[in-house]
This record gives structure tokens, C-alpha cells and sequence, in this order.
């Protein structure tokens, strides 16, 4: 008698490891589509005027600079976090249980 | 028994799990939530650029518009995605 598979992705993982790795590969293009759909969202309303025929360079560089102040504010965010948290604890009862 | 996801998910005649057949079909259903989720957003941010007052039927400026901000818009998202993944890459290189 076959033992019947779950859907979860554990389960799959431990009837082939190559769907495991396929998993995790996918997972991680996944977060990482997400976030691209996230910041461009965000860009455009920071660096879209009007859109014309072509994508300017002045645009362009502003969508540059705009996705790597997102990832610098989103890593000073978590910084301080984590400096605030040794100091002075303020998420310890929500985040310790 | 059968498993469960023999006959209608990556399955053969003989109910066994093909996994090649599964990772092809979880590739296509990822793209297509990608594909709308795209569609989606630039709706929402097009018609915001592109429509004044709605009124009885898109005219031709409103769908000029709508056009080239579709354009841009994937203009858009191509450069943010080469500017995240490099960003990915340096951060790699100096861990």
C-alpha cells in the first residue's frame, strides 16, 4: 500500500529531492518577482511624470536610484531595529513567545 | 492506493508522481500569476495616468496615452528588475 502524498512542500521534498531543490529555486525567483513588482509600483510614483515615448535617461537613473534607496532604507529600518531591541526591548513580549 | 496526485497533477495511467510533469505545470501557473499581477498593477497605474474624468468611451488621447504608459510601465519594470539583481550580485560579492 502507497502512503498517500500531502501537498505541502515538505512532504513533496521527501519523495524526490529534485522537486525539493526545484521548490527552493522557485521560492527564491518568487520573493524575488514579488519585490520587483513592489518597488516598480512604488518607482513609478516617484519617478514617472508624464509617460512619454521613450523611457528617458533621466527616468531611468531615478528608477535606479529609487530601487537602491528602497533596499538602503528597508536595511537602515532593520538596523536600528535591531540596535533599539538591545537597548531598550519594545516587540519582546510579541516577539520572544 | 492510489496517491492523491495520480490522476489529475503530473500523473501516468499507473498513478505514480512524475515529478518532471509537475515542475513543468508549477512553472506555467507561477508565470501566469506573474503575468497577472503585472496586467494588474499597470491597469491600476495607467488608468490613473491616463483617465481624467471617465467619460462616455476611451477617445483617442485617453488610449495614446494608455498605450505608451503600457510601454513604459514594462520600460519600468525591466529596469528595476537588472537594478535589484545587481544589487542582489554586489551584496553577494562582499559578504
Amino acid at each position: 500500500m502507497e502512503s498517500s502524498t500531502s501537498s505541502s512542500g515538505s512532504a513533496l521534498g521527501a519523495v524526490d529531492p529534485q522537486l525539493q531543490h526545484f521548490i527552493e529555486v522557485e521560492t527564491q525567483k518568487q520573493r524575488f518577482q514579488q519585490l520587483v513588482h513592489q518597488m516598480t509600483e512604488l518607482c513609478w510614483e516617484k519617478c514617472m511624470d508624464k509617460p512619454g515615448p521613450k523611457l528617458d535617461s533621466r527616468a531611468e537613473a531615478c528608477f535606479v536610484n529609487c530601487v537602491e534607496r528602497f533596499i538602503d532604507t528597508s536595511q537602515f529600518i532593520l538596523n536600528r531595529l535591531e540596535q533599539t531591541q538591545k537597548s531598550k526591548p519594545v516587540f519582546s513580549e510579541s516577539l520572544s513567545d | 492506493m492510489d496517491s492523491g496526485f495520480g490522476s489529475d497533477f503530473g500523473g501516468t495511467g499507473g498513478g505514480k508522481l512524475d515529478p518532471g510533469a509537475i515542475m513543468e505545470q508549477v512553472k506555467v501557473q507561477i508565470a501566469v500569476a506573474n503575468a497577472q499581477e503585472l496586467l494588474q498593477r499597470m491597469t491600476d497605474k495607467c488608468f490613473r495616468k491616463c483617465i481624467g474624468k471617465p467619460g462616455g468611451s476611451l477617445d483617442n488621447s485617453e488610449q495614446k496615452c494608455i498605450a505608451m504608459c503600457m510601454d513604459r510601465y514594462m520600460d519600468a519594470w525591466n529596469t528595476v528588475s537588472r537594478a535589484y539583481n545587481s544589487r542582489l550580485q554586489r551584496e553577494r560579492a562582499n559578504m
